[in-house]
């Protein structure tokens, strides 16, 4: 995942990088409850964990799931306008990847937390009957359709 | 580019909250 130049650009511009190696720091493994090589946690600068990613990604699902992340720590410090701009950088980047429907879902929750206004729940449920069909994503937002 | 990876875990997490920047953190068994 590391050595694309992408992924590098993308960990060096938005994280604080931390490697930890199985035979160096075990005790960290069960600190945060790792369980798997690999196993990226991506935590708040609070410390909290936001995302959590066990196993090899392929460059474009890689760097879906951390525009995801990024997401998920500015939604949990209620930056909507930062949380919506990266949920969509995380469809925009892969769309057919596995972050996709999760960020459209979490994109719509943004935009309502912004604005107060529901229809923006009604807007997202309206966009999953045309994409990412049967994920648990979109029945998650079938209940906005009404 | 290479990431500048660093190894001490409670020294990143207070950079991390003076720079109000998130962490992101590896565990890793590949050769370093």
């Amino acid at each position: 995942m590391y050595p694309r130049e992408s992924v590098a650009r993308f960990v060096t511009d938005n994280f604080v990088p931390v490697r930890v190696h199985v035979k160096e720091q075990p005790a960290m493994f069960d600190r945060f409850g790792a369980r798997w090589t690999p196993t990226i946690l991506v935590l708040d600068s609070e410390g909290n964990e936001r995302h959590r990613i066990e196993g090899f990604l392929p460059e474009k699902d890689f760097i879906g799931q951390l525009a995801l992340a990024l997401g998920h720590v500015a939604f949990a410090e209620q930056r909507w306008t930062d949380a919506e701009r990266w949920l969509a950088e995380a469809l925009e980047r892969n769309p057919d990847g596995e972050a996709a429907p999760e960020a459209l879902y979490w994109k719509g929750v943004s935009r309502y937390k912004a604005t107060g206004d529901p229809k923006e729940l009604n807007e997202t449920a309206k966009a999953f009957a045309n994409r990412y069909v049967g994920s648990s994503w979109a029945k998650k937002a079938s209940v906005w359709a009404a | 580019m290479e990431i500048a990876w660093k190894k001490d875990v409670d020294a990143a997490l207070a950079e991390a909250r003076a720079a109000h920047r998130p962490v992101l953190l590896d565990f890793s068994a590949a050769p370093m």
